[in-house]
């Protein structure tokens, strides 16, 4: 709740522009003015923090809605259509699950250029396969129901029967894996950020804050320590929600 | 059995076939001409013309994936940018430095995360359990890269205990014999090189460790939790059997099967997580160098790098999916 609140009042309650170099306190020590000190330009760490909130927030977005629109979408047809087009799908998320996650999300980022979309972009696609499953499990099960039997003995499509009936039956345990998985983004976002294939300087992405850090760990360890423990604890935070989800709607699930 | 290792390498076949054509599609949609890249901006038309000509580019698709299905099968996987020798070449030096990171950080996890567990799960419960169960739920969301960073900066930066960074010292490296500085230290028998190349593993290896160790802990109580429901423990203890028997030959044995297969797919995944440890710690392993020729563009490398990691991890998933089955015969003979 504070992470998400911070998102949209971020312009209220951040001290300083994230952006304002100040070099006469670059690399100041937390100070009454500075809670989190400053960076080597001078800028202000408690901003460009809070600032963050809303770059991890775009990236759970994009990437959460990249996977479950490309997955669910994946999952949908293999489920419902079956038969060759099944096989051909389950076959392609059996290759992308062959590959390590980060390192296909970095084959990815070197064909589209390190940013901070095209690394959202990555880590919607390496999460795909994952939601293709799960819709596909959803989907079979459904469709076997009494009410989709109904359906199409009165004479009802294929496409209506599966975007009216089996889709919305479907989907609420996918929804459920976007939330457990919402921690996991803004942790792989912030790694390909502050590997220089992310977020680009002088963006205040925690990955790249991060990166900048670890150029001063040895006489600025406040660089690194407060977007960490931000990224941490916004993980904590939505691996609780996640878990309780999960209890709630679907014990089977499970995460990467 | 035999059926099952016959059906699962016959998947694997089809599996890295599959892994080869998404690198090499990939690979072609890098933005930029090849050739323009390999010989810079100031060769000729005529020149780029030769080299594309060299490197098949003028041919269809489909001769130019049989072209790199055969240097792959061959080992020729192109020549790198940057340090001009074969892309594979650099791939191979570097992954021993990344395989004693996974492995160092694999022990250590198994090592802590198991027994962590199954104590967890004997004192269900108590304040022990309560205690392992929140930190194991920080251990998984941890970002390592952080975690990293904090070490760093208390052991090395704060305490000055530990090394900030590399294989060795300066000016103190081991022969080269497996490319694993601990290894090839120990085989050098010189007590200096073995201490060194310690010091300077054991952040790494603490670092990547700590999700898998947090995740290990975590199934293996929950597995410790469900082995104890089951009706021939309870008979164990009706029959006057000691707990401590109980535990490690009723609890364990039947425990250990999908704990040995999580420890083993851990392997893979930590393959691939060691890129951002690397980072951090300045180790010329596979990862680092997968980043630095995405970053310098030197897609040959990429390219080698990504199809050697693929098969590895698939190859790893192999093995352990295979003896998973051969500890559980209930797997091949479905």
């Amino acid at each position: 709740m504070v992470f998400l609140a911070l998102t949209l009042i971020a312009p209220l309650v951040a001290p300083f522009d994230p952006y304002e170099q100040d070099l006469s306190s670059a690399l100041s020590p937390p100070s009454a003015e500075h809670w989190f000190g400053t960076d080597q330009y001078g800028r202000d760490t408690l901003s460009r923090v809070i600032y963050g909130t809303r770059t991890a927030l775009l990236a759970i977005v994009m990437a959460d809605g990249l996977a479950l629109v490309l997955g669910g979408s994946l999952g949908l047809v293999a489920g419902y259509v079956g038969r060759g087009v099944d096989a051909l799908i389950m076959r392609l998320v059996d290759v992308l699950l062959a590959f390590p996650y980060l390192l296909l999300a970095l084959i990815i980022v070197a064909v589209l250029g390190p940013s901070l979309t095209n690394s959202v972009i990555a880590i919607g696609i390496i999460y795909t396969p994952q939601y293709a499953r799960l819709m596909r499990g959803q989907v079979l099960t459904v469709q076997a129901a009494d009410f989709v039997v109904a359906a199409r003995a009165i004479g009802a499509g294929r496409l209506r029967v599966m975007l009216r009936h089996v889709l919305p039956n479907s989907f609420t345990p996918v929804l459920v894996l976007a939330t457990l998985q919402s921690g996991a983004v803004v942790v792989e976002t912030a790694g390909l950020s502050f590997l220089g294939l992310g977020a680009q300087p002088p963006s205040p992405d925690w990955g790249a804050l991060l990166a900048d850090g670890h150029g001063y760990f040895l006489t600025a360890w406040w660089i690194a320590t407060f977007p960490g423990l931000a990224i941490f604890l916004v993980v904590v935070g939505f691996n609780l929600l996640g878990d309780a989800l999960r209890d709630q709607y679907d014990p089977r699930l499970r995460v990467r | 059995m035999g059926k099952y290792v016959a059906a699962r390498l016959i998947q694997l076949a089809f599996v890295m076939i599959g892994v080869s054509v998404v690198v090499f599609v990939t690979m072609h949609l890098l933005p930029g001409d090849v050739a323009q890249l390999l010989l810079g901006d100031h060769a000729t038309n005529e020149q780029l013309q030769r080299l594309r000509e060299q490197l098949g580019l003028d041919q269809p698709v489909w001769i130019q994936y049989a072209r790199f299905m055969r240097g792959a099968l061959t080992g020729d996987l192109g020549t790198s940018v940057q340090s001009n020798r074969p892309a594979l070449d650099d791939v191979v030096a570097a992954f021993p430095v990344t395989l004693q990171l996974a492995l160092a950080s694999l022990m250590l996890a198994s090592l802590g995360g198991v027994p962590i567990g199954v104590l967890s799960a004997v004192w269900r419960g108590s304040r022990f359990d309560t205690v392992v169960m929140t930190l194991t739920l920080f251990g998984v969301s941890m970002p390592i890269f952080w975690l990293g960073l904090m070490l760093l900066v208390l052991f090395a930066a704060g305490l000055g205990w530990l090394p900030v960074g590399g294989l060795m010292p300066v000016g103190l490296d081991p022969p080269r014999i497996t490319g694993m500085s601990v290894i090839d230290s120990l085989l050098s028998g010189n007590a200096t090189m073995i201490g060194a190349s310690l010091r300077h593993m054991l952040l790494p290896a603490v670092t990547l460790a700590s999700v898998p160790l947090a995740l290990i802990a975590r199934i293996t109580r929950a597995e410790v939790l469900a082995a104890a429901t089951l009706d021939h423990v309870r008979t164990a203890r009706a029959k006057g059997v000691t707990e401590a028997q109980v535990i490690t030959r009723h609890i364990l044995r039947n425990a250990a099967i999908p704990i040995v297969t999580v420890i083993g797919l851990q392997l893979g995944l930590l393959l691939s997580g060691a890129v951002l440890t690397e980072t951090i710690y300045s180790l010329p392993g596979l990862g680092r160098l997968m980043v630095d020729s995405i970053l310098s563009r030197d897609y040959p490398v990429v390219q080698a790098g990504a199809l050697f990691i693929a098969g590895l991890f698939v190859m790893v998933n192999l093995v352990v999916d295979i003896l998973y089955a051969a500890l559980d015969p209930r797997i091949s003979r479905a």
